[in-house]
C-alpha cells in the first residue's frame, strides 16, 4: 500500500538555525564563514550589522564592551569584538531537558 | 449518542491529505477528517469549526509547522496536536515539543508503522473522551492552586518553577506534609516558593516515600506566609532564619545578589520612567538598552529561535547583563572581575528574585 510513503517534497525547506561561525571587518563585510550555505548570506550579514551597531551603541552609552552574549531559547549568538569588527560564532541549543 | 472527535489535517500536499483522510477515517472512533493546504487555511478552521486534535506537516511553503505550531498552541491549549513529518532532526524534534505538542511522528512508510501511528491517534481520541474536566492553561495564584489540592484530600506533588528556580510540594491526603527549594526544605522552602508570584507549576504523581516535615496545617501555612507577604515585601533569607520579614524597595532588595554593581528597570514604554539603583545616566542606557533588546527579539522572532532569554555584555571596565522582560528589562552592572559561570549563576539568582 503507497499509503503515506515518502514522495518527493515540492515544499521549501524548513529553516534550520544556524551553526558555525564568521568575521566581519569594521565595515560590515563578512570576511570569512563557517556558517553553511543553506543559510541565507542576508541574513548573515544583517547579524553582522547588527553586531557591530551593539558594540558601537554600547561604547556611545558608556559601556565598552568586547563580548556580547545574546541567549535565545533554541539559539546562542556570541560575539566578541575584533580590532573594530567581530568574530560570531552561531550555535543551536539544545532544549534541556 | 457519542460525539465524533474532529480532526484537523494539514499538509501541502493534497494526494497526501486525501490519502490521510480516508485512513484516518477508519478509525474505530470514526473521527471527521477535515483538511487544509495551508497553514491560513487551518487556522481559519480552528476559528470557525472545534477540533479535538490537529495533525500537522512541519515543511510546508509560506507558513511552515513551526509558525502554525506557534501560533495554535498560544490561542487552542486545549487542541492536541500531533506533528507527522519527514523532517527528521533532533532540533526540530525539540522545538515542536518545546511548543507543546502531544507527539511527534515520522510520516510512517510500512505498515507496522501505520499501524502503530493509527493506535496512538486513537489513543489521543480516546484519551480526551476518557479525561474528565478541563483542559487548559490555567493562570492561578499558587495559594489557590494549593487549597484546591487540599480540599480535595488528594496525594500529589506540586512541582512549580519560577525562571531558573524549582519548587516542590508534596500533598499527601489533602494535608502538606513536605516542600523543598534548591537551598530549602519544610515550611521555609513553603514560603519561599509562595513568594513567587508568578510561573508554572505541574502536577505529579504522589510520592509515598516522603518523610513528613511540615506538622502545621495548610490553612495555618498559607495565613502565615500570606500575612508576611501582607505586612511588607517577604524577603525570605539565605540563612533560612525563619518568619524573618523586611520591607525593602525591590531593586535594593536585588542588589544584594554578590557581584552586582548597579541596577536599572527599563519600562518597554518610552514614555515611562526607569527606576534605578547605584546607576548612572538612567535616560542614556535605558534608551539603548530599548533598542537592544527590541532589535535582537526582532532577529529571534525572524530565526524562530525561540524567546530571547537574556544578554551577556562582557567588558574590562564593568559587565553588563540584560534579563527582558513583560513590559520591562531589568538591566545589570556586574563587578569586573567576575568569572563567567559565576556570572551567570548569579544572573539566574537576580532574575528569579526579580521575577518573583
Amino acid at each position: 500500500m503507497g499509503f503515506l510513503s515518502l514522495k518527493p517534497d515540492t515544499s521549501l525547506p524548513l529553516r534550520k538555525l544556524p551553526s558555525g561561525s564568521f568575521t566581519v571587518d569594521s565595515s560590515g563585510n563578512i570576511v570569512t564563514s563557517t556558517v553553511p550555505t543553506s543559510f541565507p548570506v542576508a541574513q548573515v550579514n544583517r547579524i553582522a550589522r547588527l553586531v557591530l551597531q551593539t558594540f558601537a551603541r554600547g561604547h556611545e552609552a558608556g559601556y565598552p564592551f568586547a563580548e556580547l552574549i545574546i541567549h535565545f531559547a533554541a539559539f546562542k549568538l556570541h560575539a566578541r569584538e575584533l580590532r573594530g569588527g567581530a568574530i560570531v560564532f552561531l550555535s543551536p541549543q539544545k532544549r534541556a531537558s | 449518542m457519542a460525539v465524533r472527535p474532529r480532526i484537523l489535517l494539514l499538509d501541502d500536499d493534497q494526494e497526501l491529505l486525501d490519502m490521510y483522510q480516508e485512513i484516518l477515517g477508519q478509525m474505530p472512533s470514526r473521527p471527521e477528517v477535515v483538511t487544509a493546504a495551508s497553514g491560513a487555511r487551518a487556522i481559519a478552521l480552528l476559528e470557525s469549526q472545534t477540533f479535538t486534535l490537529m495533525v500537522t506537516d512541519l515543511n510546508m511553503p509560506k507558513m511552515d509547522g513551526l509558525q502554525v505550531l506557534s501560533i495554535v498552541r498560544r490561542k487552542y491549549p486545549q487542541l492536541r496536536i500531533v506533528v507527522l513529518t519527514s523532517v527528521m532532526d533532533e532540533q526540530f524534534r525539540s522545538r515542536s515539543y518545546a511548543m507543546g505538542v502531544d507527539l511527534f511522528w515520522q510520516k510512517p512508510s510500512t505498515m507496522d508503522e501505520i499501524k502503530l501511528f493509527l493506535d496512538c491517534i486513537e489513543s489521543l481520541l480516546g484519551r480526551e473522551e476518557q479525561e474528565s474536566g478541563f483542559r487548559g492553561v490555567q493562570s492561578k495564584s499558587l495559594v489557590d492552586l494549593i487549597q484546591l489540592e487540599c480540599l480535595s484530600r488528594t496525594s500529589t506533588t506540586l512541582r512549580i518553577t519560577n525562571g531558573n528556580l524549582e519548587g516542590r510540594i508534596w500533598i499527601r491526603d489533602g494535608d502538606v506534609i513536605d516542600s523543598a527549594t534548591a537551598s530549602l526544605t519544610g515550611t521555609e522552602a513553603f514560603k519561599e516558593i509562595l513568594c513567587w508570584k508568578t510561573g508554572s507549576f505541574e502536577i505529579m504523581a504522589a510520592d509515598d516515600s516522603r518523610p513528613r516535615r511540615i506538622q502545621e496545617s495548610y490553612q495555618g501555612l498559607l495565613l502565615e506566609t500570606a500575612q508576611a507577604i501582607d505586612e511588607g515585601q517577604y524577603q525570605p533569607q539565605p540563612d533560612g532564619d525563619e518568619g524573618a520579614a523586611t520591607l525593602v524597595s525591590p531593586l535594593v532588595a536585588l542588589s544584594k545578589v554578590p557581584g552586582v554593581e548597579f541596577l536599572i528597570e527599563v519600562p518597554e514604554e518610552k514614555t515611562k520612567d526607569a527606576e534605578a539603583w547605584a546607576a548612572e545616566n538612567v535616560p542614556a542606557t535605558s534608551a539603548w538598552m530599548r533598542e537592544v533588546v527590541e532589535q535582537y527579539r526582532k532577529l529571534g522572532d525572524d530565526l524562530q529561535a525561540g524567546q530571547l532569554l537574556n544578554i551577556e555584555f562582557h567588558g574590562s571596565q564593568r559587565h553588563l547583563t540584560c534579563a527582558p522582560g513583560v513590559g520591562k528589562h531589568l538591566l545589570a552592572g556586574w563587578n569586573r572581575n567576575l568569572p563567567p559561570d559565576e556570572l551567570r549563576e548569579n544572573l539566574k539568582l537576580l532574575t528569579s528574585k526579580w521575577a518573583s
